[in-house]
């Protein structure tokens, strides 16, 4: 099938050129909003593999919710724009260690040529809706119930740290 | 059908940018935008490696690698909020105190 390829062609290109940019601006807020641009091409690519109710919950929660929060922060800290971080040793050495993850990540795929051509077989089961809510509630219902605890902690720290202290506290 | 392998090449490239950005990058946001880079390509080789077999399960993988996404940015958030008021900025070279 052409068309998937050529969906899977242009989401990744949206996804990448997100990334790269997040890295590279020097501003947080066009950081911020390449990242968005790169969660879209994501969720697209959760689209073509045939993962909707992802691709929904991406846009919702990441390009969405996360990055409301994300922006919300910057504008409250109101930064001025920063001054070049400059060339350092880190970052030869942040690019040196990402081009071997990358690479180690590759590996089998190069090495073993089963593995690159493996075919994928078909399956009666889609990720729909219905299917993983039916999974989710049923035989992951613990691992669910944890993390919707994990979030109420979370969220219960975040108001903690984030509150301004009160007077007869030290900071 | 596009190859399995080309996701898993796609999210191999994501991951290592958000490597990039994590070490190279001092500004607190923006490394933590590429901790949420790299959940995001692991959520990508989920998906992608499930589909084959169980899409399912692979959905419901990423569903919670996406919860604890957001409990982490909701906490690192108010940490740099918290790093903000204390020091008057947000670069991470900034807090050194434990440092010995």
């Amino acid at each position: 099938m052409i068309d998937e390829r050529i969906a899977f062609l242009f989401f990744a290109t949206i996804a990448l050129a997100g990334a790269v940019n997040v890295v590279v601006r020097r501003n947080p807020v066009h950081g911020a909003l390449w990242l968005v641009a790169s969660f879209l091409g994501v969720a697209g690519l959760f689209l073509t593999l045939g993962a909707g109710l992802l691709a929904a919950i991406q846009v919702m929660v990441y390009a969405g919710a996360i990055m409301v929060l994300f922006l919300f922060v910057i504008l409250l800290l109101n930064l001025e724009a920063p001054p070049f971080e400059g060339l350092s040793l880190a970052r030869g050495a942040s690019l040196l260690a990402a081009i071997a993850t990358a690479a180690l990540l590759v590996w089998p795929f190069v090495r073993d040529p089963e593995l690159k051509h493996a075919a994928t077989p078909q399956v009666d089961l889609p990720a729909t809706a219905g299917n993983v809510a039916g999974l989710l509630f049923t035989k992951y219902a613990l691992p669910f119930e944890i993390v919707s605890l994990l979030l109420l902690v979370a969220m219960v720290g975040a108001i903690h740290v984030a509150r301004r202290p009160r007077r007869d506290e030290p900071a | 059908m596009v190859p399995q392998n080309w996701y898993l090449l796609l999210s191999a490239l994501l991951f290592g940018l958000g490597i990039v950005g994590f070490v190279s990058r001092r500004n607190s946001l923006v490394m933590f935008m590429s901790v949420e880079l790299m959940l995001n390509a692991a959520n990508l080789v989920f998906v992608a490696c499930a589909r084959g077999h169980e899409p399912v399960r692979g959905s419901v993988a990423a569903l919670f690698v996406i919860a604890v996404a957001a409990a982490e940015v909701a906490v690192g958030l108010a940490l740099v909020l918290a790093l903000f008021r204390l020091k008057k900025s947000v670069n991470a070279d900034d807090a050194q105190e434990l440092r010995a």
